[in-house]
């Protein structure tokens, strides 16, 4: 880990990210800074379940919930207490503990990694149907109604800690950027521990890391946490940049969104996930101006080619493009005369 | 007395309700390996089959038992020659190509059918029960799931394609080397899945009604019954849809639909603690 913090690629990643976010409301419009705030939070969604599922190998496919279950808590506990710094706690401790509930009785009961899959989404499409009843004034907690498929309106903004002051447009891009670059960051470094190469190797052999001695469990059970404080912070800064939550993040349309943007980007990289989010957003934001065009429709066939042409996804296939020409231009070069 | 009875026919009928929703999933399922998660558009197409048919002067019987299935069977059948064929033994894979799927038909019944589609009324009026009275078409689902329960036993148990769909399930590589043609045993499994999921679809659509989203309301229940019912497509469905029916029906009457909904969901993960492979992975081992 200590060695990672040294490494050029990491230090290269790091710089980059402060550049381009300094740099960027530079010279970008206010609008595109607003959006761009929010494909960060959304990137940072899409690392956690890189994280679960292509680390882990852990088919988190209700991540959602964990991002809803954030924005909801931090919705609550903003409006009750005045403020965001309980409202990031409540967005980060709730969908843990709701993660704890499940992964005790999915990992410790060792469930197969498809019916994971199924549960998990099953637990956010329930939370959908349970919140969605939640309408009229009968349901509040302290203050904040939960509004029901209404959803929670004006929701407090992030603001500076010990300082009233609300964000601007251009501290909330500072904000959500800088979220997702620490995450990637700190998740590079998590891969790099010991933490990380055990949960790796549990993905790549569960009976192997067994035999040499690991809990399998605990270590699924870790990782799947991590995930889901991850998917909590980013569910927060989400319904703090467009002041609103909505039952609609527990819908199975937001999951499979989520799904593809890791499926898309690469499995077992990190940065393919931010990729594949980035490239998604805006691809269904430009369809999205032709007449007629149905953003189901448009999911469903980006979903199918995924899996059918690009099951490696984006970053792994470039990687080892690019291998293979740097391979065939050694391969092709003169040939160094023998010593 | 009364009131008994009238629980009894409520819980009953939600039994039912939830073994039809999901046995075509597990059909698909336990004899082939492959989880479809476009099995909730398979019922949504098999409801607005029905509906349009009888719209437009088809029998109301015909239009359930015959133009339903056969339409969302054909529908099964393309799918899988042109999708799930490629990705056999990729079980992951197959999840994210028929979710793509799902996510298509959504968006395609969404520009096409809309949301404005005109139901059927329930035949069968109201059955008084003492002081009480029930919708009579409540005993009709009830009787067409035991119907569907016996006749995909009838035909799994006592038929030659049973016997070679059995063994297919049981062993494909040695089948095929016994000369069973195993694709198209596939073909024919994927097929009648689909053909039960339209049946379904037309059998709760007057109740439920149609619209184009009507399958992600299904399809957190089918999944959750075909995996608390473990390996056995029929048995396994038929034990794990009394279960969780009477569970959800029983906390269904003391609170809302919703909760119910919620005490399904509860209960089939804590069942899953302690019977990891469903019912039929620790009990009745081998059933049909």
């Amino acid at each position: 880990m200590r060695r990672e913090l040294r490494a050029p690629g990491f230090l290269a990643a790091a710089g980059l990210g402060l550049v381009l976010i300094a740099a960027l409301p530079q010279w970008a419009e206010v609008y595109t800074i607003f959006n761009l705030s929010v494909y960060a939070v959304l990137a940072t969604l899409a690392l956690s379940l890189g994280l679960v599922w292509g680390m882990g190998g852990l088919l988190g496919f209700g991540q959602s919930a964990f991002f809803g279950l954030g924005g909801y808590a931090y919705a609550i506990a903003a409006i009750n207490f005045a403020g965001s710094g309980p409202g990031l706690l409540a967005a980060i401790v709730l969908p843990v503990l709701a993660a704890a509930v499940i992964g005790y009785f999915a990992f410790f009961g060792r469930i197969s990694d498809v019916y994971f899959a199924v549960i998990s989404l099953t637990v956010s499409l329930i939370l959908y149907n349970l919140i969605n009843t939640t309408s009229g004034a009968a349901y509040r907690i302290g203050q904040a109604p939960l509004g029901g498929y209404n959803g929670i309106p004006s929701v407090p903004p992030l603001n500076l800690p010990f300082a009233g002051t609300p964000l601007s447009f251009e501290g909330t891009f500072y904000a959500a950027a800088g979220l997702l670059l620490a995450v990637y960051l700190a998740l590079r470094l998590l891969m790099r521990s010991r933490f990380g190469r055990v949960v790796v190797s549990v993905r790549e052999s569960e009976t192997r890391a067994e035999l040499l001695g690991y809990d399998v469990r605990l270590y699924k059970l870790g990782v799947f946490l991590i995930g889901a404080a991850v998917a909590g912070a980013a569910g927060a800064f989400y319904a703090a940049w467009g002041a609103f939550i909505g039952p609609d993040v527990f819908s199975i349309g937001f999951a499979a969104q989520i799904i593809v943007w890791v499926l898309l980007g690469g499995l077992g990289t990190l940065i393919g996930p931010v990729i594949g989010c980035f490239v998604v957003q805006a691809l269904t934001a430009w369809l999205g101006e032709f007449e007629g065009s149905n953003p189901n429709i448009v999911l469903g066939v980006l979903f199918l080619a995924a899996v059918m042409l690009l099951p490696k996804g984006i970053v792994p296939t470039l990687r080892s493009a690019t291998g293979r020409l740097m391979r065939a231009r050694a391969a092709a070069g003169p040939r160094e005369p023998a010593a | 007395m009364d009131a008994g009875a009238l629980i009894l026919v409520h819980v009953l009928y939600a039994v039912a309700s939830l073994f039809l929703i999901a046995v075509g999933l597990a059909i698909v399922f336990g004899m082939m390996g492959v989880i479809n998660f476009a099995h909730g558009e398979f019922l949504m197409i098999g409801g607005f089959a029905f509906v349009l048919a009888v719209h437009a002067g088809v029998d109301f019987w015909l239009a359930m038992f015959v133009v339903a299935p056969l339409t969302v069977a054909l529908i099964g059948v393309v799918i899988e020659r042109l999708v799930i064929r490629h990705l056999y033994g990729r079980i992951v894979d197959t999840v994210l190509a028929t979710w793509g799927l799902s996510l298509l038909f959504i968006g395609i019944a969404s520009e096409t059918l809309g949301y404005f589609q005109e139901g059927v009324a329930p035949p069968f009026g109201a059955v008084r029960i003492g002081a009480y009275q029930t919708g009579g078409y409540n005993f009709f689902v009830i009787a067409v799931a035991a119907a569907v329960l016996a006749g995909l036993y009838a035909l799994l148990r006592y038929t030659r394609f049973g016997l070679i769909a059995r063994g297919t399930m049981q062993n494909p590589a040695m089948a095929a080397a016994l000369g069973t043609n195993v694709r198209a045993v596939y073909s024919v499994t994927f097929g009648i899945g689909a053909a039960v999921s339209g049946l379904a679809g037309a059998v709760l659509a007057p109740i439920a009604g149609v619209v184009p989203v009507i399958g992600v309301t299904y399809i957190a229940e089918a999944f959750i019954t075909v995996i608390v019912g473990g390996a056995s497509p029929l048995a396994g469905t038929a034990l794990a849809a009394a279960l969780l029916g009477t569970i959800n029906q029983a906390t269904t009457f003391v609170s809302t639909a919703v909760l119910g909904e919620v005490a399904l969901l509860l209960a089939a993960i804590v069942l899953l603690r302690f019977l990891p492979a469903g019912i039929t992975g620790r009990f009745l081992r081998g059933s049909v």
